[in-house]
Parts: C-alpha cells; sequence; structure tokens
C-alpha cells in the first residue's frame, strides 16, 4: 500500500542529474509527520495511519484535537491527513516519519490544491478556440451554441464559463530527483500544483509496484538530525 | 526566505572553478561528449556573445562562423559536462548583449582586445 508524507511547497529551481542535463524540480520542505493515531481492521474497519504536520497556534487550538495530540504524546497540528495501508503499521503513535521513506528514483504521486483562478470564461476554463477577432465578427470569446432547440432545457455537463481553480488536483508519476535529509527537503522533478507554502500529500505512486510494511528503526528520525537542522537555518 | 533555501540547496551543484569571462570574450569551451561507453571531449570555440540568468540556471551562449555558416552554442555556465572553459582572448565592448554581430561581416565583426 501507499507510504506518504504531508509537506509544503518551497518553490521550484533547477538541477543537474547524472547526465549533466537541467532538470526542473520543485523543492518540498516536509518537517517530520507525527503519527497521531493507527486505524485498524479491529477498531475503525479499514487500516490507515493518521498523520499530523507543523504544530498549531496554541490559541486556536480546540478542545478536541488537543485531547487527540495528547494520546500521541505531541502537540496539536495544524495539517492532519490519512495515509491509507498497512504501509506504517509496526510504526507506533507518536512516532515521527521523515523525507527519509523516501530515495531518490523513486516515482510518487503529489496531491495538492491547485491556485485559485477566479470566474474564467470557457476559453481559458474548458480549452475552446476563440472566433475571429476581427472581419467584422462580434462574437469572440463566447461559449457558442448551448445544445439543440428539441429537449427545451441546456444538457447536463455543457461546458461553460465558471469557477476555475482552488481544486484537489493530483500529478502522478513524478520522479523524486533528491532527497535532503539534513535539510527535510524533497526534490520533486517536474511541477506540483497549487501556491507556494500550500499544503501538499506526496504518496508513493499508486500506478508503480506496492510497498511492504516499512521497518521503523530504518526511518527513525535521529535527535542530531534535528540539531543540524536548526544550526542550518 | 524561500529563495534563500532554494538558493542554499542549488549551492551543491554549482562549480566553483568557472573562470571569470564576460560577453565580448573569446572562450574555447571544451563539452563532455558520450558516445556509447566512450566518452571524449569536443571543443566549441567562439564569441561569448551573451551571458544570462543567474545561479544555477545562468547559461551563457557562443558563437562562431563554420565554413561561412554562424553557428550558436548556449551553455549553462555550471553544467558538469562541461570539462573546460578556456578564455582565449578578452574583448573590449560596451553591450551586455552582443547580437547586433549577426547581422556584421567578418571584418566588420572584430572586437578590439581588452587590456
Amino acid at each position: 500500500m501507499a507510504k506518504g508524507i504531508l509537506g509544503t511547497k518551497v518553490g521550484m529551481t533547477q538541477v543537474f542529474d547524472e547526465d549533466g542535463r537541467l532538470v526542473p524540480v520543485t523543492v518540498v520542505s516536509c518537517e517530520p509527520n507525527v503519527i497521531l493515531q493507527k486505524k485498524t481492521v479491529e477498531n475503525d474497519g479499514y487500516e490507515a495511519v493518521q498523520l499530523g504536520y507543523k504544530d498549531k497556534r496554541p490559541r486556536s487550538v480546540k478542545k478536541a484535537e488537543a485531547g487527540n495530540a495528547a494520546k500521541s504524546d505531541s502537540k496539536p497540528k495544524r495539517y492532519v491527513k490519512e495515509i491509507a495501508g498497512n504501509t506504517f503499521s509496526n510504526f507506533d503513535v507518536g512516532q515521527e516519519i521523515g523525507v527519509n521513506i523516501f530515495e531518490a528514483g523513486e516515482v510518487v504521486d503529489v496531491t495538492g490544491t491547485s491556485k485559485g483562478k477566479g470566474f474564467q470564461g470557457v476559453v481559458k476554463r474548458h480549452g475552446h478556440s476563440t472566433s475571429a477577432m476581427t472581419h467584422g465578427s462580434r462574437y469572440h470569446r463566447g461559449p457558442g451554441t448551448l445544445g439543440p432547440i428539441d429537449p427545451n432545457h441546456v444538457l447536463k455537463g455543457m461546458k461553460l464559463p465558471g469557477h476555475m481553480g482552488a481544486e484537489t488536483v493530483t500529478i502522478q508519476n513524478l520522479k523524486i530527483v533528491n532527497v535532503d535529509e539534513a535539510r527535510n527537503l524533497l526534490l520533486i522533478s517536474g511541477n506540483v500544483p497549487g501556491p507556494k507554502r500550500g499544503l501538499l500529500v506526496v504518496k508513493h505512486a499508486v500506478k508503480s509496484d506496492p510497498v511492504k510494511p516499512l521497518d521503523p528503526a530504518q526511518y527513525a528520525q535521529s535527535p542530531e538530525q534535528t540539531d543540524s537542522e536548526e544550526s542550518a537555518e | 526566505m524561500s529563495q534563500q533555501l532554494i538558493s542554499e540547496i542549488t549551492q551543491d551543484y554549482l562549480k566553483d572553478d568557472v573562470p571569470a569571462f564576460q560577453p565580448g570574450d573569446n572562450v574555447q569551451v571544451s563539452v563532455k561528449i558520450k558516445e556509447g561507453a566512450r566518452e571524449r571531449i569536443q571543443v566549441f570555440q567562439g564569441l561569448v556573445i551573451k551571458r544570462q540568468g543567474s545561479g544555477i540556471s545562468e547559461t551563457f551562449t557562443v558563437r562562431k562562423v563554420s565554413y561561412g555558416v554562424g553557428v550558436e552554442r548556449t551553455f549553462p555556465v555550471h553544467c558538469p559536462s562541461i570539462a573546460n572553459i578556456k578564455v582565449v582572448r578578452r574583448g573590449k565592448v560596451r553591450r551586455a548583449k552582443l547580437h547586433y554581430i549577426r547581422g556584421l561581416s567578418t571584418k566588420a565583426a572584430r572586437i578590439k582586445e581588452r587590456r
């Protein structure tokens, strides 16, 4: 099943690969995620882990959130998401998951919320072609006909102007170019949805081979690592 | 903040042995070329007509006239497949981008040496 981690988009840049080609990469910052809760088949009917990412401001913490965080001996988290599957089933509640669950060359799916575009016409929203701008044409960027006269209503699914963007988008099969454990960064080839500082879920690609449950000891977040990260900043 | 982080990451990929050269200079660029398992070096010599970008995405364009045909190649400055950049001659020019040289004949395209 899938392994995954929550992170934020930092921005894009380029790096050289081993053949000397410049590859466009997106930098994703993934400070260690905490396992807040484990869902089990006996208890919940399915298997998953609940990951928490980034501490929440104490002022905006609800009692329920504080209670949930206390169970895993961590602080209330700003972003909480579930990763389905038994990949993390050997991990303990309260354990941290870092970028080292991935390695360079792996293929991932990245989910985020795309940038909002507001109310847009059919040309931008659905990729319709434009009509003539000149030669006496008085119809430029309109949607065209809304359908035949006979059904006496507009057919469902008609492509019309409306709100565009700000929706959940998943980009599949992106390659991880580099994993920077010291800075908790993933360099992912190509672009990912959303603005800078937007929340992203980086998951093992569904169209690649499934992963076996991971060994927690191998992916432990050692305290030295967090120290070096602080000194780097 | 994020831009600072990005420049930190790309720092590892930058070369620190790139010689100082600028538009107007004549340079010899040694490019590594892979042919199957073999690797050889090809030299491209010509006039630097521009440098653009910064950091890891900085590139420069070299122009030469080969058998009467103008040839231009653009290289990333920090590209690992560039084995060496050698400045052959320093030129004195008053522009950052020497696009005007494309329209000039060989004699008119001469550039004074910078001393």
